[in-house]
């Protein structure tokens, strides 16, 4: 089974994001980290490419920089990875995004391709179905638990209340939201194994993808700040100052 | 006049509150038609004239999962009936049925929006960035327009408008194998629903253990109001998706908002930080969550929350 994983490098969250003055874009540094939210679909793959004789091979768009990220998709224990670099996609929409990435997995080939519910930097959220409608594959959206077996794919869908359980045929495409699975950690050898591997790159023209973007950032502006509230250290008796604020709000 | 659509899927049998929340805006930029998802009901389409809406196209996918015999069906509508501007939630099947279709129409889909505008040159859109402290302003010239509107953007009220006309439409066979819905669980839960109600009172990962969220559900039962969670205990496993607040879960607005243990991560803040009353417990006087509260108790949940729960007990 080929098993196509989505993974997307964003710059580390634990730093300030600052926007490139002019056209407002994410400034992504050389040094960019692994999106969390693609650790889960990548161990979902692993997992899946593991108990059905499978590959893994990893697909992300953007500024590659040192590549860090991939690598540590790599370190899980993923097979290889095609990265999508190219000046034009700079500041590129949802559908761009997915036209390039469905253009990618489609020369690979895939049984199964895996994205996250949505990304941390860009949290568009729909490129999963999108990549589904170009690849003409059924979409198992927001999948908290995953099965496969003779050629189907069962997932519990989380919902708003519950979740309910959505059935189809291979080929298609999964997102996975956080506890589907547990990610691993790369081991030692994984890491250096990972240096070995694969990574091919190619440009908008090695896939034949035309960009349509319309949509620009026009400005930014500060959103009105709520005026800072009172601050109390707890000596014991704080809780009293919640009662009182309780009751001016007249809730009890 | 500008003709808008309005993706509406129904709950408990009548439209969902957020597809209300979108009527509200819809009718103050044009002639609104609902498309409607779900069995349907005389009182429902009944419910969405008196909201705004001045035509229904209404499907219903049985056990299909919706999105892809949905997408096809409105790209052959849009065609011929060309709505300059199409809105959906920033909810779950809403972003599947808007992904597709934006495909379909080779059109991009402009998620996350807090406001929309139409203008002379397109569309414009508000968009809150780093947990609602900068708002973006986004532009798009070639239409239909698709936005994703975040929930509790504007206020669901009805105008009185008159029965609208309703049209079927009906859903084709994609091509590709479909995906059905076998079952259906829904969580048991006490109280006010979350996304509804007056008081909200969240735990975070400061409680420490999946024991100390009763606590929060003590609290929460006291002030009649609904119990809500971080990402990071849900992802653990203490408490269901359905009391997730935050980017990725519920966007609350209730009068008064008590966070307990809870960091103030951007993702949490975008949830909740509209709320009228914060009131926060941290023991970190540094944590981000009281940069957005109007009482901040820098202490330890697990003696302010049951001195709290005394008091309030013994009243
Ligand atoms: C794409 C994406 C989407 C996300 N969506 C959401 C979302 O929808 N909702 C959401 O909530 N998060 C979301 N997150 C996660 C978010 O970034 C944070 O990780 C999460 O909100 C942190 O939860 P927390 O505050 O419970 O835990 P922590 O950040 O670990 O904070 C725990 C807090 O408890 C305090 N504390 C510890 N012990 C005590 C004590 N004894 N008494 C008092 N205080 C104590 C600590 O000082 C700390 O501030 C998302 C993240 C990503 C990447
Ligand atoms: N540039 C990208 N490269 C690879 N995968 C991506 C990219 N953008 C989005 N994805 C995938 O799509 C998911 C949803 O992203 P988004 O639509 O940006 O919220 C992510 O979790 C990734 O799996």
């Amino acid at each position: 089974m080929k098993v196509v994983v989505c993974v997307k490098q964003i710059p580390d969250p634990a730093t300030p994001y600052t926007l490139e003055p002019g056209t407002h874009w994410l400034t992504r540094p050389e040094d960019q980290v692994l999106d969390d939210t693609d650790r889960y679909g990548v161990e979902m793959g692993l997992q899946l490419a593991q108990a059905n004789e499978g590959t893994v091979t990893l697909v992300s768009m953007g500024p590659a920089g040192n590549a860090q990220g991939i690598r540590q998709a790599l370190a899980m224990g993923a097979d290889k990875a095609l990265i999508i670099e190219d000046g034009e996609l700079r500041g590129a929409d949802a559908l761009t995004t997915s036209r390039v990435l469905a253009a990618a997995i489609e020369r690979e080939g895939f049984d199964l391709v895996i994205a996250g519910t949505e990304s941390t930097d860009g949290y568009s959220g729909v490129i999963p179905q999108m990549l589904a409608e170009h690849l003409g594959t059924p979409a198992l959206t927001y999948a908290k638990n995953v099965d496969i077996g003779d050629g189907k794919v069962t997932i519990d869908r989380q919902t708003d209340d519950g979740y309910d359980v959505v059935a189809t045929d291979l080929p298609a495409v999964l997102s996975v939201t956080a506890g589907v699975v547990e990610p691993r950690y790369p081991t030692f050898k994984g890491i250096m194994d990972a240096k070995k591997k694969p990574v091919e790159h190619l440009t908008l023209a090695d896939l034949g993808v035309e960009t349509s973007s319309d949509q620009k950032v026009t400005s930014i502006t500060e959103a009105p700040e709520r005026a800072a509230g009172r601050k109390v250290e707890d000596d014991g008796e704080a809780y009293q100052a919640i009662v009182a604020l309780l009751e001016e709000r007249k809730v009890i | 006049m500008v003709s808008v659509w309005v993706f509406i899927e129904e709950v408990d049998a009548g439209p969902s509150v957020l597809g209300l929340e979108l009527l509200a805006k819809a009718r103050t930029l044009g002639n609104v038609t609902a498309v409607y998802l779900g069995t349907g009901s005389d009182e429902a389409f009944a419910a969405l004239g008196e909201h705004g809406a001045s035509s229904v196209l209404h499907a219903d996918a049985g056990d299909r999962l919706p999105s892809g015999p949905l997408a096809a069906a409105l790209a052959d509508r849009v065609a011929v009936e060309s709505p300059e501007l199409f809105l959906f939630g920033q909810a779950y099947t809403d972003r599947d049925v808007a992904g597709r279709l934006g495909v379909r129409l080779g059109v991009g889909v402009l998620s996350n929006a807090s406001d929309v505008r139409l203008t002379d040159a397109g569309v414009e859109t508000d968009h809150e960035i780093f947990g609602g402290s900068q708002v973006a302003t986004a532009s798009s010239s070639s239409g239909p327009f698709l936005v994703l509107i975040r929930p509790k953007s504007f206020p669901a009220e009805p105008v009185g408008g008159d029965a609208p006309s309703v049209v079927t439409l009906e859903l084709p066979d994609v091509g590709y194998s479909e995906a059905t819905v076998v079952e259906s669980h829904v969580e048991e839960h006490e109280g006010p629903q979350l996304g509804e109600a007056a008081i909200v009172v969240s735990g975070g990962r400061g409680l420490g253990s999946i024991e100390a969220y009763d606590l929060v559900e003590k609290l929460a039962k006291l002030l009649g109001a609904a119990s809500g969670a971080t990402r990071a205990i849900v992802d653990a496993g203490w408490v269901p998706y359905a009391k997730q607040v935050g980017q990725t879960g519920k966007t609350v607005k209730p009068d008064v908002y008590i966070a307990v243990g809870i960091s103030g991560a951007m993702q949490h803040l975008v949830g909740m930080k509209d709320a009228g009353t914060i009131i926060a417990i941290n023991k970190d006087p540094d944590a981000p969550i009281f940069s957005v509260a109007d009482l901040g108790i820098v202490g330890d949940v697990h003696k302010v929350l049951p001195q709290l729960i005394e008091a309030l007990e013994n009243r």
